[in-house]
């Protein structure tokens, strides 16, 4: 959908909007919308789609015809449509009507059950939201109108914490300057406010009156699924507006931090973005639903090929002995040749053999998976407590595919991380503080931590803030000049703003949580921010409040990789203070005594190497006449026309140098619980996880050394960097060169040729010696993934243990999904929490969303929920691994026995002259599948478990049959129709054996079609109750209840069917009257049916138990020592971690977008009343939203952000 | 996959209300949520599987043994009269131009029949149980439904009318039913030419289910003539069907018991049915003594066109039916499978355990 850039040209010409009269609505495709405010009556010609939403289907007198539509729309139940209709051809039916259209009756009724419960709990919602009440401004007043009865054009008022209930054009708001904080968590995800701005002449509209006689018409572009674009104009009073989505406030967004604010409704209901987005996303299916798929295609070839050899048979039986035996039987008036008897016993033999594919198979299927998703609902292990959040299925198709994940693409931010940052460790001047030592001077243990420190002589102190050392809050009561300088640099050097609503209850609102954590370390220390112009800085330092006065903000950026202010204290002096990444900043430092520069950087490297974030703190003294020339020439900068950036950069860079070393800070970026161990156990697993993340690389790699994804005793990091293709395709070349020359040099035996094939690679790669890690950026991804590279890359990816991606777009983050989708033929799982991450969930096989956060887009997205990523081993080990279990045992033994079942036919055709002569009676037909042997197979694919959960914890390994697809494949398939074939040949013959000439004990006719009947099928479910006996490893009650209870029911309903009652009622239709007890009062029956549940078991049991006894038993001894050498081996690794010299990894601890300070400076975000403290300065107060804009296209147009010389690991 | 739903927008949302709901989202700690039902988890072992083959050895091939036993002892003796081979008796028959014909053939049985025998007649190539033979039948006319019998089901096509009037009992099966009548006498000895006629039962040869329940005849205080009078016999019979036996009206019309079991169609194309009861006198004389004999054939079915073979067949009886020499040697068989599968199994096993133990040891 693209908007017309001319259009706004067109309606130029006219200062009004051209007339209407021309334009008709055409139904579906809106050029443009118009709208005009407070004038419902105009806006109503254009039937625009009103507020009310509606995300159900069907009602009340739709629902049977539309669903059923529906339904038949599915091959399967067309095809047994047309057997049902095939069956009312008499010639053809060799089957009574009921056998079909009763399990076809039973297939619908549940899924049309299904169906409206969804629907019911849609138009629940539905009229949940529709009703929602907004305050919509009507004649002049203010009313509270419910959700859907709001339309185009309405005026609506807004007060804080509410949802925005359409696609609003921003009019007026209480802050000034008609700004207004929004937080759209549910529209991308992300959760750090938003600001919008009302254009200028509206935003006085403060009051009702103004507002009601606001007549102002909106041209726009049409409703689309943009959420960053808008493009229209308001007319108004002969004056033209230009609109954009900085304008706008969509459907899904809370207002934050802004007490009202009015708004015109542009697009209402199904038309605002949020609705827009939200599409049917791509239906998954796993990979066993397609091989189950083909498989049925499989077997429907051989359904036909069974029907041509029986119609064969058919045509032959009848030219050799039909024509003949006419005397007794003549043939139908229609059938006038062989030839035709034997199309049309095709038809019959295709109706009465269509149970090989039953239509059971897919209900039941869905129902197995139904109930694994219930029991991952209820799991309570996957509860979290703290978010009141229980783990969700939201997909309850994928269930088994869960059991065969090969890859993970995880998220950092949010999924591997809390997104929460703790002032961990501080090193002041040489001295590091932080670590809590015990009495004997050893590093205390997590968990045997002391108290932690009391801030109580603070009451401004943030009470949650903890820290456990008690000797640095000495050190500041000791009145430590250094400790003092540096609190007072964290108070100071920041961008972050205060909120006081009450007297001492401050809130900082920071841009980065990084920024946060560093304040509320300073306030509670002492040194609280209190409050800030855009000229001065309050800072309450131990008691007292000093208000600083803020000359400069340096701010940060991706190449400075710093920021800096510069004060002047009450006394009059000035000062810098900086705070920096240590690569930076420690060379632009005054040089410093040797002995503090080498302790602080031992610190640093100590605090990198726990994987905490580092920054290092600097001051330096300025002196006026320095500073006024300073400030002079970054004027001068700061108005050129060309090249500004730079030039202010240098400046920047300038003043920035010969600093004072303060010390250095360590953040922890928080990890969620029980992230290594989680990563540790899935990589024993054989899963490989990728960390995709939008994060700098230093970050990333950080996160990746704490969750021990990466390791120092790993062979090599490789770090994939370059800017250009040929960097990029030579760094790859050289890491897989690296590792195969390393694993040539173990003596693999490998030898490396210069160009290997592509395939030959992957085979030598696969195998090579050493662990390896890659970390590549989302620049080099950019060339890594087009097509040429994108399989070197795959290969060397693939090789290594720990695969990093960083600076990814989250268009990347799907293509290299989708890279591994594709020639990997692995199921790939991706998990995140953000919108940033839905292209990947929706991309990848299963997709998981952490809920639980604020945004809920991932969640939307995904397949299944739950807010903690250690849950993904529940969720992948015993869940996954169960339904995968259960999933496979449930088809091998529901394709055998619906072959034992329909195959007897095949068999007894050769001796009824191929005439589509049913071996059993109708209704057991009809209620074999349906009711004999279904709930015994389902309760299997509920309950069943081999080994229990804690095992499968202990034992990864027991992960590894799913991802290599072992227990139900092609191979098994035949296994399971060979095997049924066999039983029901045995099926056949034993009986026909011992029938053939025999006699009941009272002489008559043993061998009648409906003793015989009677007879297999009889054996039949006892053979089929026994075979699930068998396969059921996990007899719950259920399982004994389903299975004894089938059995019983089937004497029942046999009885019952043979009864002289219901016979006497309809004698044509229960024809076996008499039959069960004349028959099973034989002895010769009951020894026949013995002796052939015998030899249909026997080799079953005989196979498993010399399986069981030689293959399996082996590779348990193998997986069991293998695990004794992974454990050993961990081991290893710990004891190894404890002693290692840290590397080098600074993390520079801000993630925030450039731009704030020049905010701040400005005023712009602070309330009139803080900003009357200030002299006001209009100098730059028209120019900061244009030019924070202009830097916010700027990144948007280079995806990846500013250029970012990475460091090498 | 998931559509978009109102509800996540009000469940999700930072704004939406906690507690309340949230508190009942906690999953309940029941056995069967948290998948902890106790349960019974069996294992093949070598301590279950052995001696389940061991047993099902020893219990299989005891019966098997018994039951060959039984069924050796069960005297049976076959006569072929379809008569196609020139030298038999019954060859004149298969003339279509013959009508009404009697052939004779003589026979010996080596060893006397003690007990109750039983007379079969045999059809081979004979398909009871084609499709379009089993269903043409109406069960509610043969149940004696009035209104069934004016008016078949259309399943009997083409058998259903005859001459505008409905055929009793209508179907195909019905038509085809087995007119031949057999006679037995034993040739008391040499000396004496005159031939003893051997007593044969015609009633307790259908199952009771069949003859009280499944079978009746039209209800009414009426002769048998006059409740069939509407009604015309099927075109092969020779005689209506309440004529099928004139002198006992328990065994006449729809519950005639030779017409019973020919309309209790037949699992397989070769197939024997019960024609008549010998009842043994007692215990001191064998039912049918050693000797000659001859079977009196009055041959009316033809089975040459389609290569039918007829039999007459006399046995005796057991607990377990006729003569039934499959069922013995299937147990026996099966057993001694079974029996050398769990000493195979144990072998395996044993070897298997020791090499299994090093395994454990060396890897």
């Amino acid at each position: 959908m693209t908007v017309p850039k001319e259009i706004p040209e067109k309606w130029a010409r006219a200062g009004a909007p051209p007339s209407w009269s021309q334009k008709k609505p055409s139904w579906g495709t809106e050029e443009e919308r118009r709208a005009r405010a407070n004038d419902r009556e105009y806006n109503e010609k254009f039937q625009y789609a009103s507020n009310c939403i509606k995300t159900s289907k069907y009602n009340i007198v739709t629902f049977l015809p539309v669903n059923l539509f529906e339904q038949f729309q599915e091959v399967a139940n067309t095809y047994f449509l047309f057997l049902l209709i095939l069956q009312l051809i008499p010639q053809i039916s060799s089957l009574s009507w009921f056998t079909t259209i009763v399990p076809l009756v039973l297939v619908l009724t549940i899924t049309a059950v299904k169906d409206a419960t969804d629907d019911y709990f849609r138009h629940k919602s539905d009229n949940q939201v529709n009703n929602r009440h907004s305050q919509v401004l009507i004649n002049g007043v203010l009313q509270q109108e419910q959700w859907m009865n709001v339309c185009v054009g309405d005026i609506i008022k807004l007060e804080n914490n509410q949802f925005v209930a359409a696609d609003l054009l921003l009019l007026s708001s209480s802050e000034p300057h008609g700004l207004c904080y929004i937080e759209t968590a549910e529209l991308d995800g992300e959760t750090n406010m938003k600001v919008r701005q009302a254009i200028p002449v509206t935003s006085e509209l403060g009051d009702v009156s103004q507002l009601a006689r606001f007549d102002g018409e909106v041209i726009c572009e049409p409703p689309n699924n943009k959420l960053d674009k808008f493009s229209g104009t308001l007319y108004w009073k002969e004056n033209k507006f230009p609109l954009s989505n900085q304008n706008m406030l969509l459907r899904g967004c809370v207002l934050r931090n802004t007490e009202w604010c009015f708004g015109l409704v542009i697009f209402a209901g199904p038309d605002t973005k949020l609705m827009q987005n939200s599409g049917r996303t791509k239906f998954k299916r796993t990979s066993i639903d397609r091989l189950m798929n083909t498989l049925v295609l499989w077997i429907f070839g051989f359904l036909v090929c069974m029907g041509v050899i029986l119609a064969i048979g058919n045509a032959i039986w009848e030219h050799e002995v039909g024509t003949r035996f006419q005397v007794y039987l003549p043939w139908d008036e229609a059938v006038d040749s062989a030839f035709f008897s034997g199309f049309l016993s095709f038809w019959s033999y295709i109706i009465i053999l269509n149970t090989v594919v039953p239509i059971s198979l897919y209900v039941s299927v869905e129902v197995i998976r139904l109930g694994h998703s219930y029991f991952i609902n209820w799991d309570k292990k996957m509860f979290c407590m703290k978010k009141r959040t229980p783990a969700e299925a939201r997909t309850t198709t994928l269930n088994e595919e869960l059991g065969q994940v090969e890859y993970i693409f995880s998220d950092k931010t949010g999924t591997l991380t809390q997104n929460i940052m703790v002032f961990n460790k501080c090193s002041i001047n040489g001295h590091s503080y932080g670590d809590v030592f015990d009495v004997l001077g050893h590093k205390a243990e997590l968990g045997e931590r002391p108290e932690p420190v009391d801030f109580s002589f603070n009451p401004l102190a943030d009470k949650k803030f903890l820290f456990w050392d008690s000797s640095l809050l000495e050190a500041v009561k000791m009145g430590d000049p250094h400790t003092h300088e540096f609190f007072r640099l964290l108070s100071l050097c920041h961008t972050v703003m205060s909120e006081e609503k009450n007297e001492g209850e401050l809130y900082y609102k920071a841009q980065s949580p990084d920024e946060g954590a560093l304040v509320t370390a300073a306030r509670n220390f002492g040194f609280v921010f209190r409050s800030r112009t855009p000229k001065t800085i309050t800072v309450h330092e131990l008691g007292t409040a000093i208000t600083y006065q803020l000359l400069a903000i340096l701010d940060f950026n991706n190449i400075r990789k710093r920021m800096s202010v510069i004060v002047r204290n009450p006394e009059g002096k000035i000062r810098l203070y900086c705070k920096g990444a240590d690569t930076i900043l420690l060379d632009r430092l005054h040089p410093p005594t040797q002995e503090l520069l080498s302790s602080t950087t031992d610190h640093l490297n100590e605090y990198a190497g726990d994987g905490l974030r580092t920054l290092v703190l600097a001051y330096k003294d300025l002196d006026e006449e320095y500073y006024e020339e300073w400030a002079r020439r970054r004027l001068q900068a700061s108005l050129a026309q060309d090249s500004r950036e730079d030039r202010l950069a240098s400046i920047y860079e300038e003043v920035e140098s010969d600093m004072m070393l303060l010390g250095a800070t360590a953040i922890e970026d928080k990890l969620q619980q029980g992230v290594p161990e989680t990563i540790a156990l899935l990589t024993l697993a054989n899963i490989k996880i990728w960390v995709l993340t939008g994060d700098k690389q230093e970050t990333a790699v950080n996160i990746g050394y704490s969750c021990k994804m990466l390791t120092d005793d790993m062979t090599e990091v490789f770090v994939v960097t370059g800017h250009t293709v040929l960097e990029v395709r030579e760094e790859l070349r050289k890491a897989r060169k690296k590792m195969v020359d390393s694993s040539h040099a173990v003596g693999n035996g490998f030898t490396y040729q210069g160009n290997l094939s592509s395939s030959k690679l992957t085979s030598v790669l696969e195998a090579v010696a050493g662990e390896y890690a890659l970390v590549i950026n989302g620049h080099s991804l950019a060339h890594a993934l087009e097509a040429d590279m994108e399989l070197e890359f795959l290969e060397t990816a693939c090789a290594c243990k720990a695969v990093i991606c960083c600076r990814v777009t989250p268009l990347q983050k799907a293509q290299v999904v989708e890279l591994v989708k594709k020639y990997k033929k692995a199921v790939t799982l991706a998990i995140g929490d953000g919108a940033n991450d839905v292209s990947m969930i929706k991309t990848a096989h299963i997709g998981v969303g952490i809920s639980g956060q604020e945004g809920i887009q991932a969640v939307l997205a995904s397949d299944y929920s739950f807010s903690q990523f250690k849950f993904l081993q529940r969720l992948l080990l015993v869940h996954g691994r169960w339904s995968y279990l259960r999933m496979c045992k449930f088809l091998c033994y529901f394709f055998y026995k619906n072959f034992a079942f329909t195959m007897v036919h095949f068999w007894f055709g050769f001796f009824c002259g191929f005439s589509a002569q049913t071996v059993y009676d109708q209704y057991f037909i009809t209620l074999y599948n349906i009711v004999y042997t279904s709930l015994p197979v389902l309760a299997m694919g509920v309950f069943d478990q081999d080994v229990p959960e804690q095992r499968s914890m202990e034992y990864p390994k027991l992960y590894e049959p799913g991802q290599l697809n072992l227990l139900f494949n092609k191979r098994e398939f035949f296994i399971c129709i060979a095997q049924g074939i066999y039983t029901s040949v045995l099926m056949f013959f034993i009986p026909y054996g011992v029938f053939a000439e025999a006699t009941r004990d009272d002489g008559t006719q043993l061998a009648d079609y409906q003793s015989f009947a009677v007879t297999v099928a009889t054996s039949l479910v006892i053979v089929v109750s026994v075979q699930i006996g068998l396969d059921t490893g996990y007899w719950t009650a259920i399982n004994h209840f389903f299975i004894w209870g089938s059995l019983a029911v089937y004497f029942a309903i046999l009885f019952a069917m043979h009864s002289n009652g219901l016979f006497d009622m309809f004698p044509n239709q229960f024809r076996f009257v008499g039959n069960a007890q004349n028959t099973l009062a034989q002895p010769t029956v009951w020894l026949t049916i013995a002796l052939t549940t015998a030899v249909c078991i026997m080799p079953v049991v005989a196979f498993r138990f010399l399986r069981l006894s030689l293959k399996p038993d082996l590779s348990d001894t193998v997986r069991y020592t293998q695990l004794v050498r992974k454990k050993q081996k961990a081991q290893h690794r710990c004891m190894r971690r404890v002693g290692r010299t840290g590397s080098r990894r600074s993390g520079y601890a801000f993630s925030h977008q450039e731009g704030f300070g020049e905010l701040i400076m400005s005023g712009k975000n602070m309330r009139l009343s803080s900003l009357a403290l200030s002299s006001f300065s209009t100098r730059s107060s028209s120019s900061w939203i244009e030019s924070l804009r202009r830097k916010k296209s700027d990144s948007a147009n280079s995806p990846s952000g500013g250029a970012e010389k990475p460091l090498k690991g | 996959a998931m559509n978009y739903s109102a509800k996540d927008e009000v469940d999700g949302g930072p704004a939406g209300p906690p507690g309340g709901a949230a508190k009942t989202r906690r999953p309940d700690n029941t056995a069967f949520k948290q998948q902890r039902l106790p349960a019974w988890q069996p294992i093949l072992t070598a301590g279950t599987v052995l001696p389940t083959f061991f047993i099902i050895g020893l219990i299989f091939i005891p019966i098997g043994i018994g039951i060959f036993v039984t069924s050796n002892n069960i005297r049976e003796i076959e006569i072929d009269y379809t008569g196609t081979e020139p030298s038999s008796p019954c060859n004149k028959c298969l003339s279509p131009n013959v009508t009404s014909c009697a052939c004779t053939i003589n026979f010996t049985l080596k060893q006397s029949f003690e007990g109750n025998v039983f007379m079969y007649y045999g059809l081979s190539n004979f398909y009871q149980n084609h499709r379009r033979y089993v269903k043409s039948r109406d069960d509610s006319q043969l149940n004696g439904d009035p209104s069934a019998l004016l008016n078949p089901s259309k399943e009997c096509e083409p058998y259903r009318r005859n001459e505008d009037r409905p055929i009793a009992p209508c179907g195909a099966i019905a038509n085809s039913m087995f007119n031949d009548t057999l006679e037995l006498y034993l040739v008391a000895n040499e000396s004496d030419p005159k031939p003893i006629p051997i007593p044969l039962k015609k009633k307790g040869i259908a199952w009771w289910t069949d003859k009280n329940v499944k079978f009746r005849n039209p209800p009414g205080k009426e002769s048998l003539e006059e409740k069939f009078k509407d009604t015309i016999k099927p075109v092969n019979w020779h005689k209506a069907v309440y004529e099928l036996d004139p002198e006992d009206e328990s065994n006449n019309g729809f519950i005639n018991e030779d017409f019973i079991v020919w309309m209790r169609t037949a699992a397989l194309p070769t197939f024997r049915k019960l024609y008549r009861l010998i009842e043994r006198r007692d215990d001191l004389h064998p039912t049918l003594p050693a000797g000659q004999y001859f079977l009196n054939i009055t041959y009316n079915y033809p089975v040459h066109s389609f290569d039918g073979r007829k039999r007459m067949i006399l046995s005796t009886i057991s607990w377990m039916g006729g003569k039934n020499p499959f069922l013995g040697i299937a147990y026996i068989t099966i057993g001694s499978i079974s029996f050398l599968l769990g000493v195979v199994l144990l072998v395996i096993n044993h070897k298997y355990r020791n090499s299994s133990n090093t395994a454990d040891i060396t890897i």
